[in-house]
C-alpha cells in the first residue's frame, strides 16, 4: 500500500447541540475494504456522508490522492468517483434494472433519445466484469433485497466510482445474500477499488475487512489492521467505559406476571424475518432489560406488546388479559403503560401543548364524560410537569419547542405517573441530558418498587446494567442469553450483542467471559448459534 | 441524525423562549395585505385608480344596509363550506367535496319541503335534517374508501363532486318543473326567514337565519374540536397518525366520522339558498361555493372563528366585485381572489420557515 487514494483529516461535524463527528481521521487505500464500526450514534454513518457531500465538515479536509478537495454534494463526490450505496435503496421500482443503473447517465441513440438496448448492453458488461448476478432487463419491484442492493453498487459502479461506501449493507440480507455481497466486494478489492463498509456486526469485520476503524460517541477510539484486533477488543473500544451506575437496588421477589409474550415471531416492513420465537415474563415489581444493537427485532417485539403491531404469530398478556393483537386500547385498559423509542414520530405530538401531549393514550381516563381540555387539563398538567422537572413548566407551552430531553421528561412524566400494572420504557433516556437521566431511572426503579412489571429495552448496557433485576440479549430477532447484571458485565453482553452475527461462513468465537467474572448463564432462553 | 452517548452530548440548548401569539396566525392577514397591492397594481394596470376601485368595493359591500345584507348572504355558503373544510383537515383530511355534499344538500332539503307532508313546527326541521343526512352520506363515501381502502380522499371527493352534480341531473329529468331546471317550490313552513325581517335595516337582501345556524355550528364546532375527548382525538389524528395510533385512537373510525359529518355541514350549507332564499333547488346553485370553501378554510387557518371572518371577507369581495363590474373587468375580483389563495400558502409556508429557524 503507497499512498492513501482518500484522506480525511480532523474531521468535526455538528448535527445541532450534538457533535456527531470529532476531530475524526480516516485514510483510505485502493484495494482495500475498510471497516467501520461503533453502536448506533458512534457517528460512523456521518463521517461517510462528510466524504459523500451530503453533510460539509465544520472542520478538518478531505484529501483525494494528495490533492485537498472541497466535496460540498454527492453530485461532486460522484464526479471524484466517490459513490455511495444507503441503508435504504433508492430506486424506480416501475424501471428496469438497467434503466435505474443508467438514469442521469443514459446512453444516447442517433437522434439524442434514450437508448434503452445499449443502456442494457453497458449494464450487462459491468455486472460480468463484477461477477454481480443481476438481470438488466428485469424490473425493480420484482427482485430480492439482496438483488436491488447489487443495481446500487452498480449504479456507483457504473459512474466509475474508485471508492465505494456500503452503509450497513448486510443489515436486509440474508446469510446467503452477505456471502454473495461478500464475494463482489472480493472482486472489486482485487480490481482495486477501496470499500467502506459501515457495520456493527464484528463477525463480519473479521471475515472481510483489511483495516478496522472503531468509532464512539463521534471519536475514533481505535484504528489499524483488522488482524490486529479480536471480536473482544472491539466490542470493548465500541461500548466504553461506564459511567458510575446507581447504587444497584435490592433484588426483590418477583409477583405476578405483568406482560408475558409466548412464541412472538413477525417479519419487519420488509417482509424478512425480524422476530423469532420470543417468550418472555415479566413479573409485578421487576425490571427486565432487553439488551441489544438497534435493529435486532427489538422495535417490532414492542410493537406486538404494545398492541401497535396487528399481524404476528404467539400470544400478549398484559396483568393476566390475553390482549394479542387487540390493539393499543386494549393493552392500555389492561393496564400497559409504554415509552415509546420515538418519542416525536410516536410518542408526543409537536404542534400540541404539553397539557395535551400529557393526556395522549389516556384521554379516556382524563375525559370528563365527553369532555376534555381547556383549564382542567392544564390543571391536571401541573403536577407531572413539577415532578417531572419538564423545563417549562407551562401546561401551554408547545410541545415541539421543547429541547429534545424536555420532551423525553414529558413522555417520562405521562407514562410513569399513571395507574399501570406493566411499563415498556424503549431507550427512555435517548438524547436525554445526564441530570435527567439520573430522575428517569430513579423513577423506573420506583416503578417497579411500587409493583409494576418494568420491560426495559436499551442499546446503552449501562443503562441495562444499573436498573435491570434480569438481563435478556436479543439478536437477529431471538433471545439468545439470559443472565443477571451480578452475574455479567458489558463486555461479555457486548459479545452477546455482537459477537455472534448470523453470519454463516465466518469462524465465529463463542464469547469467552472475561476472567474475573462468572461465566454467563447458560439457562432460559440460550440458544446457540446456528450453522 | 445520530447522537452520542448522553455523556457525550454538549450543553441542551436552553428551551427557546415562550411564544404566546403565534406569530404564523398574523400570515394570512398579510397575504391579504399583499394580494390588495398586486391587485391594485392590475387595476392601475387597466387605467383605475385602484383607491377609487377598492373605495367603491367596501362602499358598496359594507356602506349600505342592501350592501352588507348582501354580503351576509354571500358569506352564508361559504360559512358552512369553510368549516366542513377546516373540520376534516383538522383530522387530516382533505375535503374538495364540499361542493357536492352541498349541492346534494341542497337538493334533499327541496325534496322534502316540497314532497313531504309534514305540519309547520316539523317541515323544516327534517329538511334540515335531510340536508345535513344527503351532505353527511356524500362525505362518509370518501371516509370508508380511506378508511377501508386507503384510496385518497382527494380523487375520490372530487369525482364523488361529478357523481353529485350527474346524480341530480338525472332525477331532475323527472322531478324538475317542466322546461326549467329547478324543483317545484318548497312548501313555506319550510321556509327559513330572512334577517330583515328582524334587522330592517339590511331591507330587501336575501340575508336569512341559516346564517345564525352556520355561526352557532362555528361554535359547536369549536367546544367539540377543543373541548371535547373526540376533538382530541381528531386533531392528533390529524397533526400526527403515528401518535393517534400510539394514543389508542380508532382512526378508521375517525376518518368516517370526521368525513361524515365534515360532510353533514356542507350539505346544511345548501339550505340557505333553497330554504332561506328561492325557495326551490336550481341547478348549478351551489356555483362554486363549496370550492371556495377551501380558500375560506386556508386563509381562516381551519379555526371555526377564523372561517367565521374569512367567509365574511369572501363574502364581500363576492358582492363587491359585481359592483365594481362596471370599472374594471369583474374578472379583476377573481385574480383578486386566486391571489389572496397564493399569498396565503406562501405566507404560512414563509412564516413556518422562520419559526424553525428561530427554534434551531
Amino acid at each position: 500500500m503507497s499512498s492513501p487514494i482518500v484522506s480525511m483529516r480532523d474531521i468535526t461535524r455538528r448535527c445541532g447541540a450534538v457533535v456527531a463527528n470529532q476531530h475524526v481521521s480516516l485514510d483510505l487505500y485502493a484495494g482495500e475494504v475498510h471497516a467501520i464500526v461503533g453502536e448506533n450514534g458512534a457517528g460512523k454513518t456521518t463521517l461517510m456522508k462528510v466524504l459523500y457531500g451530503m453533510r460539509p465538515p465544520h472542520a478538518g479536509g478531505i484529501e483525494l490522492d494528495g490533492r485537498p478537495v472541497s466535496i460540498p454534494s454527492p453530485a461532486e463526490a460522484m464526479k471524484l468517483g466517490i459513490g455511495m450505496v444507503h441503508q435504504h435503496f433508492l430506486l424506480v421500482d416501475t424501471l428496469s434494472v438497467a434503466d435505474n443503473v443508467v438514469l442521469g447517465r443514459e446512453p444516447h441513440g442517433a437522434l439524442g433519445s434514450y437508448d434503452p438496448v445499449a443502456a442494457e448492453r453497458r449494464v450487462a458488461e459491468l455486472a460480468e466484469r463484477y461477477r454481480l448476478a443481476v438481470n438488466p432487463a428485469a424490473h425493480i419491484a420484482g427482485l430480492s433485497v439482496g438483488e436491488q442492493q447489487r443495481v446500487e453498487i452498480l449504479k456507483v459502479l457504473y459512474r466509475g466510482a474508485r471508492v465505494l461506501i456500503l452503509d450497513e449493507p448486510t443489515a436486509v440480507l440474508t446469510p446467503q445474500e452477505v456471502d454473495e455481497l461478500f464475494g463482489v466486494l472480493r472482486e472489486l478489492r482485487s480490481g482495486g477499488t477501496a470499500i467502506v463498509l459501515i457495520t456493527h456486526k464484528l463477525a463480519e469485520v473479521k471475515a472481510i475487512a483489511d483495516r478496522v476503524t472503531v468509532m464512539r460517541a463521534g471519536r475514533v477510539v481505535g484504528a489499524g489492521p483488522a488482524a490486529e484486533f479480536s471480536i473482544e477488543r472491539m466490542a470493548e473500544l465500541m461500548v466504553g467505559h461506564v459511567p458510575a451506575p446507581l447504587a444497584r437496588p435490592a433484588l426483590r421477589t418477583p409477583g405476578e406476571p405483568m406482560l408475558e409474550a409466548m412464541g412472538l415471531s413477525c417479519t419487519d416492513a420488509r417482509g424478512l424475518d425480524a422476530v423469532l420465537g420470543v417468550t418472555l415474563t415479566v413479573r409485578s415489581g421487576e425490571i427486565v432489560g432487553i439488551a441489544g444493537i438497534e435493529g435486532n427485532g427489538q422495535h417490532e417485539l414492542v410493537e406486538c406488546l404494545s398492541g401497535l403491531r396487528h399481524e404476528f404469530a404467539g400470544r400478549v398478556r398484559v396483568a393476566g388479559h390475553d390482549v394479542t393483537a387487540r390493539g393499543v386500547r386494549a393493552h392500555i385498559e389492561a393496564g400497559l403503560a409504554h415509552i415509546p423509542a420515538d418519542r416525536l414520530r410516536r410518542g408526543l405530538v409537536a404542534e400540541m401543548t404539553s397539557g395535551e401531549n400529557l393526556v395522549l393514550g389516556r384521554q379516556r381516563e382524563a375525559a370528563h364524560g365527553i369532555w376534555l381540555g381547556g383549564r382542567s387539563l392544564e390543571e391536571r398538567a401541573r403536577a407531572p410537569l413539577g415532578h417531572y422537572d419538564v423545563r417549562p413548566d407551562d401546561p401551554r407551552m408547545l410541545a415541539g419547542r421543547l429541547s429534545g430531553g424536555n420532551q423525553q421528561k414529558l413522555v417520562a412524566a405521562r407514562e410513569m405517573s399513571r395507574d399501570a400494572r406493566a411499563l415498556i420504557a424503549a431507550h427512555p433516556t435517548r438524547g436525554v441530558d445526564l441530570g435527567a437521566v439520573d430522575a428517569i431511572h430513579r423513577r423506573l426503579l420506583a416503578a417497579r418498587d411500587a409493583g409494576l412489571g418494568v420491560l426495559l429495552v436499551s442499546s446503552e448496557l449501562s443503562e441495562i446494567l444499573a436498573l435491570s433485576d434480569r438481563v435478556l440479549v436479543m439478536t437477529g430477532g431471538r433471545i439468545v442469553h439470559e443472565t443477571t447484571p451480578a452475574a455479567t458485565d458489558e463486555r461479555t453482553l457486548g459479545l452477546w450483542m455482537t459477537g455472534r452475527a448470523t453470519l454463516i461462513d465466518s469462524p465465529l468465537e463463542p464469547p469467552r467471559p472475561p476472567a474475573a467474572s462468572r461465566p454467563p448463564s447458560r439457562s432460559g432462553h440460550d440458544e446457540a448459534p446456528r450453522a | 441524525m445520530s447522537s452520542p452517548a448522553p455523556a457525550e452530548r454538549g450543553p441542551q440548548p436552553e428551551p427557546p423562549r415562550r411564544t404566546a401569539f403565534p406569530l404564523d396566525a398574523l400570515s394570512p392577514l398579510v397575504a391579504v395585505l399583499l394580494a390588495l397591492v398586486a391587485g391594485g397594481v392590475l387595476i392601475a394596470a387597466v387605467g383605475q385608480s385602484p383607491f377609487e376601485v377598492y373605495g367603491l368595493l367596501v362602499q358598496q359591500a359594507l356602506g349600505t344596509g342592501y350592501g352588507v345584507g348582501q354580503t351576509l348572504f354571500k358569506a352564508t355558503p361559504l360559512v358552512f363550506a369553510g368549516l366542513s373544510v377546516a373540520l376534516a383537515f383538522r383530522a387530516g383530511l382533505f375535503n374538495v367535496g364540499a361542493e357536492g355534499q352541498m349541492y346534494l344538500g341542497g337538493f334533499a332539503a327541496a325534496l322534502v319541503g316540497a314532497y313531504v307532508p309534514l305540519p309547520w313546527p316539523l317541515l323544516l326541521p327534517v329538511a334540515l335534517l335531510a340536508a345535513a343526512l344527503a351532505g353527511a352520506l356524500w362525505g362518509a363515501v370518501p371516509g370508508l374508501l380511506k378508511a377501508r381502502f386507503g384510496a385518497h380522499e382527494v380523487i375520490n371527493t372530487i369525482m364523488l363532486n361529478f357523481i353529485a352534480f350527474s346524480l341530480v341531473a338525472w332525477a331532475g329529468q323527472s322531478l324538475f318543473v317542466r322546461a326549467t331546471v329547478r324543483t317545484s317550490e318548497v312548501r313555506s313552513a319550510a321556509w327559513v326567514s330572512r334577517l330583515d325581517v328582524v334587522l330592517p335595516w339590511l331591507k330587501g337582501s336575501p340575508a336569512n337565519l341559516t346564517l345564525l345556524l352556520g355561526v352557532v355550528l362555528a361554535l359547536a364546532l369549536w367546544l367539540l374540536l377543543f373541548r371535547t375527548r373526540k376533538g382530541y382525538e381528531w386533531r392528533v389524528l390529524g397533526l400526527n397518525p403515528t401518535a393517534a395510533e400510539y394514543a389508542g385512537v380508532r382512526t378508521r373510525v375517525a376518518v368516517v366520522q370526521s368525513f361524515a359529518l365534515a360532510g353533514a355541514i356542507a350539505g346544511l350549507g345548501g339550505t340557505s339558498f333553497v330554504l332561506g332564499y328561492k325557495h326551490w333547488f336550481e341547478q348549478d346553485f351551489t356555483a362554486g361555493a363549496g370550492f371556495m370553501g377551501i380558500a375560506v378554510a386556508l386563509i381562516g387557518r381551519n379555526h371555526p372563528v377564523g372561517v367565521l371572518v374569512a367567509a365574511l371577507f369572501f363574502g364581500a369581495l363576492a358582492y363587491g366585485g359585481l359592483v365594481v363590474n362596471r370599472f374594471v373587468p369583474a374578472d379583476i375580483v377573481n385574480v383578486l381572489r386566486a391571489l389572496i389563495i397564493l399569498f396565503a400558502i406562501s405566507a404560512h409556508a414563509l412564516f413556518t420557515r422562520w419559526a424553525k429557524q428561530r427554534a434551531a
